[in-house]
């Protein structure tokens, strides 16, 4: 599944970074750490956090994830978005906090995974 | 070839600019794409901890066929205990910088699982040398 249709089945809003919005997504991983990130998470992987400073971006571009989603209502600032379209980092936003937004994306990507199996 | 970075202690908003930059190089050259990512995570690393804990430094990237060799070298507080540093989940990060994300105590274990040799020099009240060395696949 690409981010785009993520999206739209999760009602994600797509904040910036859209030119990234065909990336496919692989898996999902949650922290708020970003070693923990650099160090764990896996090329296309769908970043859940609920950091949403600038420094995102390059934990995102190095690791070639497909794209990032901001947790409990949190919106990236000025200089992130900024960044994130220069760079087309796709990031997503919704309200739901990190748990349920884990869960549901969890669930999407085996139901799709069972389907295309 | 050899580049060189200043990394700015304290400056968040450039974090992880230098390695991204040779990141680009790196994929310019066509080197396979596993070794890219671990020089990235190693690179980084060393980049942030300059950032988090140092007042300046340079990364000094060294690309010759057979290896790529990145030297992280600042001005800054220094390392008391090496072997301390390099335990997961150990850090002497301020609270403003785990608040944003670092500071997990991830950054050198990162590295040394990355990098094919690490080689720390650390003179405490002077600063910190990161020595990485990444083989490519001859």
């Amino acid at each position: 599944m690409n981010i785009a249709e993520i999206a739209d089945r999760l009602n994600f809003e797509i904040v910036c970074g859209s030119t990234g919005k065909n990336n496919m997504v692989t898996w999902g991983y949650t922290s708020d750490m970003l070693s923990n990130v650099m160090g764990n998470a896996s090329e296309g992987n769908l970043w859940i956090t609920m950091q949403s400073h600038k420094n995102i971006l390059a934990v995102a571009l190095l690791k070639e994830l497909s794209g990032i989603v901001l947790v409990n209502g949190h919106r990236p600032d000025t200089e992130t978005v900024t960044q994130a379209e220069k760079e087309g980092v796709v990031i997503l936003a919704t309200d739901l906090p990190a748990f349920e937004t884990a869960g549901r994306l969890y669930q999407l990507l085996k139901e799709n995974e069972d389907i295309q199996s | 070839m050899i580049f060189e970075y200043q990394i700015e202690g304290g400056d968040f908003t450039k974090a992880g600019s230098a390695s991204s930059e040779v990141k680009k190089i790196l994929r310019q050259l066509n080197l396979e794409p596993s070794l890219i990512k671990r020089i990235a995570v190693a690179m980084y690393e060393a980049e942030v901890n300059v950032v988090a804990h140092a007042y300046r430094g340079t990364m000094t990237v060294d690309i010759d066929t057979g290896r790529i060799f990145i030297a992280v070298k600042d001005e800054g507080p220094g390392i008391e205990d090496i072997e301390k540093a390099m335990t997961e989940g150990w850090s002497t990060a301020n609270e403003k910088v785990r608040e944003m994300g670092f500071g997990a105590g991830m950054g050198l274990p990162n590295i040394k699982k990355n990098a094919d040799e690490l080689k720390i020099t650390s003179t405490p009240g002077t600063g910190t040398k990161v020595e990485i060395t990444c083989f490519t696949r001859l």
